[in-house]
């Protein structure tokens, strides 16, 4: 990437320790001076929580390179968008820009195209119609570090998820000025992060050719009025409503336009479910075939209160969350007292967006001092609801189960 | 070692959000300098094996995230590592794999 200056690429013989890479933890030590306890049997319950990421608030590190940083969840509970600042962080590779000239960025569209493009932020910001859409960016991944038995990956709390409002152009207007070819069926995106080993995998991800032109997939240079953090994607990222995080590629610079379906091991091997019911599967099990991930599946969260709060008896408690629908809006979100056997309504706030984060209220009353559980189900409004049973695939993937908040009533 | 990230400012872009047409010029203003962290703060427990896990298993990603996996079954362990070496093109042979998969099934713990 000779346009745009990266982190050192050390020597091959340097890149098999991270001694090499330098650095006496400094600015690390500093990082992790305060933890956060998220609560999971059976393994490293405690995160570090730092502030020190550029253009990021407090935010718990899953990982420091390449960054994971987790939004913590009570950032939730403030309102339907999450501030840029507090909005997840998730890269693959750690070789991405530390710095992109935004007079010489291009975004390239190439491939089975009649007008191959190069086009810049200026060309892209002015002569494109723009478009805005609120949508909620979710990693695979989500929650699980809750899936029991526990498994392999990013060891997600339930904040690797952000919602904002996207401001951009439509994927379709950027495809019909370059004009797509007969034959097209896939467009693959990708970005400036590059593999830090020469053989390792490029970071690429593709829609079919009728969900790229959909006039809601979009290319955002901005999000919730400010331009995108370095760390989010800066200049610019493809936001794909409805679908999973994993689909939006940060910093994207490059669309190719495919007549055959993307193989890289993106697709082929990793961000896989299994093909069944809430894709879950019995641990040990075999016999199912897994499909890539795709959309977003609905789910909901009590945001004012924390597992073993505890309430006074008998008295009208406040109850209020978050919810999002997946590629559908939120037709309603329940509560249940009793274990999901009966469901009460909750009122649902101003909606914002189809795909955007929905706030929804509530007013429960204990009337037995003890412990009790809260139940929370979102249904969308294509009817699908979340599942009361467990969600479990060995992927950790796609985690959507009726919450349940233990609390205390006294 | 500090990694610099200067990134330039999109200001005032939204102005025009409303309108169907974007004129709003582009405005070019520098963020701060910020530092980027390595991650080699957080590092593998002394023990047998620990160096080869620190050379093979610290070049993509920091020790901080194999450390802070669950336990898991030493078949688990082999999963995760064949696919670093199949998916991912990590160069590991076949018997720094073995040492690695002991060394994390020893510090992890049964699942
Ligand atoms: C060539 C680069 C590379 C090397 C070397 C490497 N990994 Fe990974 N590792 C990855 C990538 C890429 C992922 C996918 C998750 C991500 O985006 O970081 C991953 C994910 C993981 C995960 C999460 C499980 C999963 O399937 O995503 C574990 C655990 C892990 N690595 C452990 C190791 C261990 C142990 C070693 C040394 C044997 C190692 N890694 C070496 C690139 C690498």
């Amino acid at each position: 990437m000779p346009k745009h200056s990266t982190l050192s690429t050390p020597s091959r013989r340097g890149l098999l320790s991270a001694a090499a890479l330098g650095g006496m933890g400094l600015l690390a030590s500093r990082a992790h001076a305060e933890t956060v306890d998220l609560h999971v049997p059976g393994g490293p319950s405690t995160r570090p929580l730092t502030a020190t990421y550029p253009e990021k608030g407090r935010m718990i590190v899953q990982r420091t390179r390449p960054p994971w940083l987790e939004t913590p969840f009570e950032v939730f509970d403030t309102g339907v968008f999450t501030p840029n600042d507090r909005h997840f962080v998730s890269w693959h590779w750690a070789t991405f820009p530390t710095h992109v000239d935004t007079d010489r960025f291009t975004l390239k569209v190439r491939g089975l195209v009649e007008r191959p493009q190069a086009l810049s932020l200026q060309e892209l910001i002015r002569d494109l119609p723009r478009f805005e859409i609120a949508a909620v960016s979710q990693c695979a991944g989500n929650s699980r570090l809750y899936a029991q038995p526990r498994v392999a990956g990013a060891q997600w709390a339930n904040g690797s998820m952000s919602n904002a409002l996207y401001t951009g152009v439509r994927l379709r207007d950027v495809l019909d000025r370059a004009g797509v070819k007969g034959g097209a069926t896939h467009v693959r995106f990708g970005g400036l992060d590059e593999p830090l080993l020469p053989d390792a995998p490029k970071f690429v991800k593709a829609l079919d050719i009728d969900h790229a032109r959909d006039g809601e997939v979009m290319l955002a240079f901005a999000m919730n009025g400010a331009q995108l953090p370095m760390l989010n994607g800066f200049p610019l990222k493809l936001i794909v409503p409805g679908w999973s995080a994993v689909y939006w590629i940060k910093m994207l610079d490059d669309i190719a336009v495919m007549d055959h379906p993307d193989t890289s091991v993106w697709t082929t091997r990793s961000y896989r479910v299994p093909d069944t019911l809430n894709h879950t599967v019995e641990p040990g099990q075999t016999d199912y075939s897994l499909i890539p991930i795709t959309r977003n599946l609905p789910r909901s969260f009590v945001t004012n209160l924390k597992p073993s709060d505890t309430i006074p008896v008998g008295v009208p408690q406040p109850v209020r969350g978050i919810a999002f629908g997946g590629d559908r809006g939120v037709a309603a979100v329940d509560l249940s007292l009793d274990g999901g056997r009966t469901w009460q309504p909750t009122i649902l706030d101003k909606d914002e967006g189809t795909y955007g984060f929905r706030q929804w209220q509530s007013t429960i009353s204990l009337a037995a001092r003890g412990a009790h559980t809260v139940m929370t189900r979102c249904t969308n409004t294509d009817r699908l609801v979340q599942p009361i049973r467990r969600v479990w695939n060995p992927g950790g993937y796609m985690s959507n189960p009726v919450e349940a908040l233990d609390l205390v009533a006294a | 070692m500090y990694r610099f990230i200067r990134t330039a400012a999109l200001a005032s872009l939204l102005a025009s959000a409303s309108s169907a047409l974007a004129a709003t010029p582009l405005e070019l203003h520098p963020t701060p300098e910020v530092d980027l962290p390595v991650g080699d703060d957080v590092a593998f427990p002394n023990g047998s094996g620990s160096d080869v896990i620190a050379s093979n298993c610290t070049a993509c990603h920091s020790a901080d995230h194999t450390l802070n996996q669950p336990a898991l079954s030493r078949e688990e362990w082999h999963t995760v590592v064949d696919k670093m070496i199949n998916a991912y093109k990590a160069p590991i042979t076949s018997e720094d794999a073995r040492v690695i998969v002991d060394y994390l099934a020893r510090i992890k713990g049964e699942p």
